[in-house]
């Protein structure tokens, strides 16, 4: 993987609120580094601030004080709209809730963050979330409504969204965290297959379980990392799917 | 960004909440149409009685005997009996004057046949008929060889034509009875419908104010004059000099009060606009209110909407919109709605003035500026009240959006 280009590098990222005049540290100093193509889970206790580094990743959240590259790129020094245009072109966000547009169908919820980049015309903008919707196995289901749609189809129609701008890296903040086994682990052999495509993926999640799955599991405490190990030989999320008893769906 | 991408955002938007968008432009409708109602109102009744004023005569100069201003116990006017023939003749010749005529009159019951109906003879000359901007519809006028003779004969209005004659005969040359003098009649007058205070102005009878002096009153004074300016600039100059002649024939002293009053039909018109003013400053004070109801209830909406949409702010930032691009949407829909709101307002605005004036019969007289200023007022309103909150929305970073409850 070293071999690889360097995504994120992260040193000594801080971030504090202020409660109710209290400072609460969320993130106490942490500094890794992500190369493309890897497939790193991170995990911890709740309340460990793995949402608030995920959401500093992308470009959602401002670190109270650290340095965060992005693709070579310093964040700190991005204006407002400049990160806006890297979260458009460079980052897919899943979150844990869908955050799908309510009332709007499938296809035009994929074609939101293509809305927003002039480049791509009206006709390509079609054909990608057609193409993004068909690779997340949703290409019968275009123009359902986000409340016409179960939890894991409309996780799917998000991942697509991510996806449809085809970004340098995928953040999942707890992405099967809403659903059951067997849809977590469907949704989990859809990263894994990104994964084996060369994409970048940073995985939330609580499931301990889920580090089997990947390429390198970071673990936080109290806003600080306690372990980052490298695993060569991730287990096959689809096999794992496979053997679970086919019992609902 | 694309325009035309904003466009289609803004339009997803407003179609996916409907009523929100109708609630917003209910306040803007409501607000744009009572304005144009209430001063079309107030426009239209001005502008009537305007009309009704300028319909009572040309530049009318109005004598009455006895002055009104005089201290102590005020005299009928009637009773008055400073007033002469003899001084409606020499004001005749008095060169800002267009026309004049003596006025007597005397009410009574006017008989025909099994008919009869009470009103009121006014005594004059066919000088009058200029004054009162009267016609003659039927028949002719009677003549100064009429006047000379004290004929009797006299010209009738509508309203007596229809008591005296209701199967609808042709009154001219039918010989009705004054009390006990027959008149014959030899005209009828043009109809001019009821006047702005309710009056029936076809409730006259006209007749030489010879005869009426003479052969109904038997009196040898006259009872006003009325006469009209040549022009309603000179009409104060002739007022002035009507009274120096009067003062000069009476033989008053420099110490002496008037003993006759002069009105002008401008002095009149004045008073009745001053009332008519007030009538529209109330009105419009209405519709400031509603307008500012108006105003409110789209500051409310689009307000609490935009608040509400924190969440979809923050969502569709998270994945790549600017903050421009949060603006320019908000201020898209706030446009479209604003402006189909006030267009709509507008139409309803005109409708129900046109309602009004159909079904109550009030005049209406819509003014473009009351258009163009309730639609200005609301769409400002329902623009800014977009803006500004999606203003500060997108000023927040994603994520504090998205938490937004
Ligand atoms: N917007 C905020 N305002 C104040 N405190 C916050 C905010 N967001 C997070 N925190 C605090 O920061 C700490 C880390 O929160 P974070 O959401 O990152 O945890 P997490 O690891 O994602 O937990 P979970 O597994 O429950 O999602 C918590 O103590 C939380 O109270
Ligand atoms: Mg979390």
């Amino acid at each position: 993987m070293t071999e690889n280009k360097e995504i994120i590098r992260v040193e000594n990222l801080r971030r504090e609120f202020i409660v109710g005049g209290e400072k609460v540290k969320a993130l106490r100093g942490v500094s890794f580094t992500i190369y493309q193509g890897e497939f790193v889970t991170i995990m911890g206790t709740s309340g460990s601030g793995k949402s608030t580094l995920l959401n500093i990743l992308g470009c959602l959240d401002t670190p109270t004080s650290g340095e965060y590259r992005l693709d070579g790129v310093s964040v700190q020094t991005m204006s407002k709209n400049q990160r806006a245009v890297i979260r458009n072109r460079k980052i897919g966000f899943v979150f844990q809730n869908y955050n799908l547009l309510p009332k709007t169908t499938a296809i035009e919820n994929v074609e939101l963050p293509l809305l927003y980049n002039s480049s791509v015309s009206s006709h390509e903008r079609r054909e990608r979330a057609v193409k993004a919707l068909e690779a997340v196995g949703l290409h019968e289901r275009l123009y359902h409504k986000s409340n016409q749609m179960s939890g894991g189809q409309q996780q799917r129609v998000a991942i697509a969204r991510a996806l449809v701008n085809e970004p340098v890296m995928i953040l999942a903040d707890e992405a099967t965290g809403n659903l059951d086994t067997r849809t977590s682990f469907s949704i989990l052999t859809l990263f894994q297959e990104l994964y084996e495509r060369g994409r970048t993926i940073i995985f939330v999640t609580h499931n301990p379980e889920l580090a089997l799955y990947s390429s390198r599991n970071i673990v936080l405490r109290d806003g600080k990392i306690v372990s980052d190990t490298l695993n060569l030989s991730p287990a096959s999320a689809r096999e794992a799917f496979e053997a679970l008893p086919n019992d609902n769906d | 960004m694309k325009f035309a991408n904003l466009l289609k955002i803004a339009l997803k938007a407003l179609n996916n909440n409907k009523l929100r968008c109708f609630l917003t432009m209910l306040g803007i409708i409501i607000g744009v149409a009572s304005v144009i109602t209430m001063l079309a109102i107030g426009q239209g009744s001005k502008n009537s009685i305007k009309a009704q004023i300028s319909e009572m005569g040309s530049n009318m100069i109005m004598i009455h005997p006895g002055n009104m201003q005089r201290g102590g116990v005020r005299q009928s006017a009637d009773d008055m009996q400073t007033l002469e023939v003899s001084d409606y003749e020499a004001m005749k010749s008095l060169p800002g004057v267009a026309a004049i005529s003596p006025s007597v009159n005397s009410g009574g019951q006017l008989v025909n046949g099994n008919n009869n109906y009470p009103s009121t003879i006014y005594g004059i000359t066919p000088d009058y008929l200029d004054i009162r901007k009267l016609k003659v519809k039927d028949g002719t006028m009677f003549s100064d060889h009429d006047i000379q003779t004290a004929a009797k004969v006299c010209i009738l209005g509508k309203t007596v034509v229809d008591n005296l004659f209701p199967g609808g005969e042709d009154p001219v040359g039918r010989v009705v009875r004054f009390g006990k003098i027959p008149l014959t009649v030899i005209g009828v007058l043009e109809s001019k419908g009821t006047n702005s205070m309710g009056q029936d102005q076809d409730d006259v009878v006209l007749a030489p104010y010879t005869t009426v002096m003479k052969r109904i009153l038997a009196i040898d004074y006259i009872q006003g004059i009325f006469a009209s300016a040549v022009d309603e600039s000179t009409t104060d100059e002739t007022i002035d000099q009507m009274t120096a002649l009067l003062r000069d024939r009476h033989k008053l002293k420099e110490s002496d009060e008037d003993d006759f009053q002069i009105r002008s039909q401008q002095e009149l018109s004045e008073m009745m606009n001053s009332t008519s003013d007030m009538m529209t400053v109330l009105l419009a004070c209405i519709a400031g209110i509603s307008l500012l109801v108006g105003g409110i209830g789209i500051m409310n909406i689009m307000y609490v909407s935009v608040t509400e949409r924190t969440r979809e702010i923050g969502l569709r930032m998270s994945i790549g919109a600017r903050g421009i691009d949060i603006l320019s949407q908000f201020l898209i829909e706030a446009v479209i709605i604003s402006v189909t709101g006030g267009v709509i307002g507008i139409l309803i605005g005109v409708l129900a003035s046109w309602l009004v004036n159909v079904i109550a019969n009030w005049p209406v007289y819509i003014q473009l500026y009351s258009v163009g200023l309730s639609f200005a007022v609301c769409t400002v309103t329902g623009v800014f009240f977009g803006w500004y909150p999606a203003q500060k929305a997108s000023n927040l970073d994603p994520i504090e959006a998205l938490r937004y409850e």
